[in-house]
C-alpha cells in the first residue's frame, strides 16, 4: 500500500521531465533524423539513403565552415574563462555582503534584455560612424573612421560578451565554497599566490571551470544571431548554414543532417573536454 | 473527381452564402502590405478580424511547408516562386476565380500572373502589388554606378554591398550581357551563366563591405554613409531619398528585375471567405492607394495610383523613364530545382577568399 502511493508520487514526479524529454527533444530529433536520410530525387520524390551525410564531406566548404565554427567555439569558450576567472573570484572572495550583491547583480544586468538588443548594442558601438570610431577620431587616435565591425574579432567579442554570465555563477558557487582557511595555510606553508593558484583554488573550481566551459562552449557554437549579424562577409557560422539550408534552399534534408552533425560534434567535444580535464559529467554537474 | 470538387465548391459556397459570419484571417504577408488603418477599416466593414504576420518569400514558403499549407489562411508569395512550390510541396489551394472581383485588377498583370502561377491547369496566384530591385546609389559619393556590374568598380572599393541571394546572380548576368531568364529551362546553359557570375562575384568580394540580409540593415548603411552603392529594392532608395536627397533608387543599364506580389491561399487555410473578401477589399483603388503610401510600391489596382502622394510619385518617376520601365526583367516562374543549382554557387562565392 504504502509503496504504491509512493511509487505514484514517483511517477507523477518523473513525468514533467519525462514529457520534456520525449516531446520536446526525442521525438523532434527522430523526425529530424527521418528527414536527414531521405535524399530528394524528384518533386515530391525521395529516396532513403545517406547521401545528404556525404555531401557534408564531399564538399569542403561545409566541413571547413564546422571546424572554423568549433575552433572559434573553443575559443571563446577559453577567452570567457580566462576573463570570467578574475571576476567570480573578486566576487566570491574579495567582496563581502551588499558590494557582492551588487556586483553579482552589474553582472546579472544586462541579461535581462534580449540578445537582440545586446548584440545591436555592439553594431551602435563598433560599426564606422559607431561610437569607439568617433572617440578614437576625437582624440586624435586615428585620422578617418574605422570599421570594426563585420569580422571575427567582433564576432568574438559578441559571444564572450553574450556567454560571460554563464561561466560566472558557476565559478562563483564554487569558489564560495573553498573554505578562506584553506588558502590562508597555503600562505602559512609558504606557498606563493602562483602556487595557491595552482594546488588550491583551481582544483577546487575545476567542477565549476568544466560545467562554465560546457555551457559556453554550447551556446557559442549553438549562436546564431551574433556571428551572422557582427560577421562579415567571410564569417561562416554553422549555425547560419543550417538555416540556409533550411529556409532560403528549401533543403531541409541537407540542414536536417547539419543538424545531426552539429549534435554529434558538440557531443564530442564536450567529451574530449571531459577526458582532458579529468572530470566526470555528473560530479561537474553534481557539485556546481 | 473534377465534377465532385466542383458540387463540393457549390456546397461550401450554398452553405457559407447562408451564413456569411466573421472569421478570422490569418494573413501572412510583407510589411507595410496590411497598414493598420486598412485592417481598421476592414474590420468595420465585414465583421472578419485579421491577424498579421509579416515575413519574405523563403520564410512563407518555409512556414507553410512545415505545416503542409496550415496555420494561415492568406499569403504573399511573390508570382516566381508558387508553381514551383506548389509541385514540390502542395503547399496552396486553387484560386476561385469566380470569387475574385476581376474589374479591380489591372486586366495585362492579372493575366501574366495567372498564366505564371498556372500549375496543372489551376490558377493558383492573383497580383497585388508590383516593384522592382535594382541600385540604390548616393549619387553625390558615387554618382558613376548605373549598372549591377558598377558595383565592382574600384572607385567605390569597401563601400558596396549586396546580398548574398539569387537577384544578385540575375542583376550581375544581365549587366555582363547574359540573359539568365532565357536560360531557365535549359540547366546546362544556366550551370554555364552562374559559373561566370561566380567567377565576378568572387573577383568582385573584396569591394564588398558586407552582405546585407534585411532591409533596415542595408538602409542603416546608406544612410550613414558607410556604403555609397548598393544592390536593393525600389521602395527602399524611395524612403532614403525622402531623407537625404542624394541617396536614391537608380534602375540599371541592364534592367531592373521585376517582382509581383501575389495572393494566395494556403492549402489548409480556414478562412476562405475572409481571404476573398480581403482581397476584394484591398483592389478597391482607395484602399491600393493608401497601401502604395505605406509601403512605398505601386498595386496591380486599376486606377490604384490615382490616391498615391504626389513625392512618392515624383521618386517613382525620377528612378524610371519610359525606356526604364520597358526595360524591366519581369521574373518568370523559377522551375523547380533551379535553386539548388544557385545556392551550390553562392555558397562557393560566400567561402571564396
Amino acid at each position: 500500500m504504502v509503496s504504491d502511493t509512493s511509487r505514484l508520487g514517483f511517477y507523477l514526479l518523473l513525468a514533467p521531465i519525462l514529457l520534456w524529454l520525449v516531446l520536446l527533444i526525442i521525438l523532434p530529433h527522430v523526425g529530424l533524423f527521418v528527414v536527414s536520410i531521405s535524399e530528394k530525387i524528384g518533386p515530391r520524390e525521395y529516396e532513403t539513403g545517406f547521401d545528404n551525410y556525404a555531401a557534408f564531406f564531399t564538399e569542403p566548404l561545409y566541413w571547413r565552415t564546422f571546424a572554423r565554427t568549433a575552433i572559434m567555439s573553443i575559443l571563446a569558450t577559453a577567452l570567457t574563462l580566462i576573463l570570467g576567472f578574475p571576476i567570480a573570484y573578486y566576487i566570491a572572495k574579495l567582496t563581502r555582503g551588499r558590494t557582492k550583491t551588487t556586483l553579482f547583480l552589474m553582472c546579472m544586468i544586462p541579461f535581462w534584455v534580449s540578445e537582440l538588443v545586446r548584440t545591436f548594442g555592439w553594431m551602435i558601438l563598433l560599426r564606422e560612424t559607431g561610437v569607439f570610431s568617433n572617440v578614437l577620431q576625437y582624440l586624435g587616435v586615428v585620422s578617418g573612421p574605422v570599421e570594426m565591425l563585420y569580422n571575427d574579432a567582433a564576432i568574438m567579442v559578441g559571444l564572450v560578451y553574450t556567454s560571460i554570465l554563464f561561466m560566472v555563477v558557476p565559478l562563483v558557487t564554487t569558489l564560495d565554497s573553498l573554505d578562506d582557511s584553506l588558502i590562508e595555510a597555503g600562505y602559512d606553508l609558504g606557498g606563493t599566490s602562483t602556487s595557491i593558484l595552482r594546488e588550491i583554488v583551481i582544483p577546487h573550481a575545476m567542477p565549476g571551470i568544466v560545467s562554465g566551459c560546457i555551457v559556453v562552449f554550447m551556446l557559442s557554437l549553438g549562436n546564431y544571431l551574433t556571428p551572422i549579424l557582427l560577421g562579415g562577409k567571410d564569417s561562416l557560422w554553422f549555425t547560419g548554414m543550417i538555416y540556409t539550408q533550411f529556409i532560403t534552399r528549401f533543403n531541409w534534408e541537407l540542414g536536417s543532417a547539419f543538424g545531426f552533425l552539429l549534435l554529434a560534434l558538440s557531443s564530442f567535444v564536450v567529451f574530449l573536454g571531459l577526458k582532458l580535464s579529468g572530470q566526470s559529467l555528473s560530479e561537474t554537474m553534481g557539485r556546481s | 473527381m473534377r465534377i465532385s470538387l466542383v458540387s463540393s465548391l457549390a456546397v461550401v459556397a450554398a452553405l457559407t452564402a447562408q451564413s456569411a459570419q466573421a472569421e478570422t484571417l490569418r494573413l501572412l504577408t510583407w510589411g507595410g502590405y496590411a497598414p493598420e488603418e486598412v485592417i481598421a477599416m476592414f474590420e468595420a466593414e465585414t465583421g472578419h478580424t485579421v491577424e498579421v504576420t509579416t515575413s519574405n518569400n523563403e520564410e512563407m514558403i518555409a512556414k507553410l511547408r512545415a505545416t503542409s499549407g496550415g496555420g494561415f489562411d492568406l499569403a504573399q508569395p511573390s508570382q516566381d516562386r508558387i508553381a514551383s512550390a506548389q509541385e514540390e510541396f502542395g503547399i496552396y489551394k486553387p484560386i476561385d476565380m469566380s470569387r475574385v472581383n476581376a474589374d479591380l485588377f489591372i486586366p495585362s498583370m492579372l493575366s501574366a500572373t495567372a498564366s505564371n502561377t498556372t500549375y496543372d491547369g489551376e490558377v493558383y496566384g492573383v497580383p497585388h502589388v508590383w516593384g522592382t530591385s535594382g541600385l540604390v546609389v548616393n549619387t553625390a559619393m558615387a554618382g558613376d554606378v548605373t549598372d549591377y556590374a558598377d558595383l565592382c568598380d574600384a572607385s567605390v572599393s569597401g563601400k558596396v554591398s549586396y546580398r548574398l541571394k539569387r537577384p544578385t546572380l540575375i542583376g550581375f548576368a544581365y549587366s555582363m550581357g547574359l540573359d539568365p531568364f532565357a536560360a531557365y529551362s535549359d540547366t546546362a546553359a544556366y550551370q554555364d551563366i552562374l559559373d561566370q557570375v561566380e567567377a565576378k562575384l568572387t573577383e568582385c568580394k573584396p569591394n564588398v563591405k558586407t552582405y546585407w540580409d534585411g532591409g533596415d540593415e542595408i538602409k542603416n548603411l546608406l544612410r550613414s554613409g558607410e556604403v555609397v552603392a548598393s544592390m536593393a529594392w525600389d521602395t527602399g532608395g524611395w524612403q532614403l531619398n525622402a531623407d537625404n536627397p542624394d541617396i536614391t533608387f537608380v534602375a540599371p543599364e541592364a534592367g531592373a528585375l521585376g517582382w509581383i506580389d501575389t495572393f494566395v491561399l494556403p492549402a489548409r487555410g480556414r478562412a476562405d471567405d475572409a481571404a476573398y473578401d480581403w482581397i476584394n477589399f484591398v483592389m478597391q483603388p482607395e484602399i491600393a492607394a493608401m497601401i502604395t503610401n505605406t509601403a512605398g510600391n505601386f498595386t496591380a489596382a486599376v486606377d490604384g495610383d490615382a490616391g498615391v502622394s504626389a513625392d512618392l510619385k515624383a521618386r517613382y518617376q525620377g528612378s524610371f523613364d519610359q525606356a526604364a520601365i520597358d526595360n524591366i526583367k519581369w521574373y518568370p516562374p523559377v522551375p523547380a530545382g533551379l535553386e539548388a543549382l544557385e545556392g551550390a554557387t553562392l555558397d562557393r562565392i560566400n567561402a571564396a577568399n
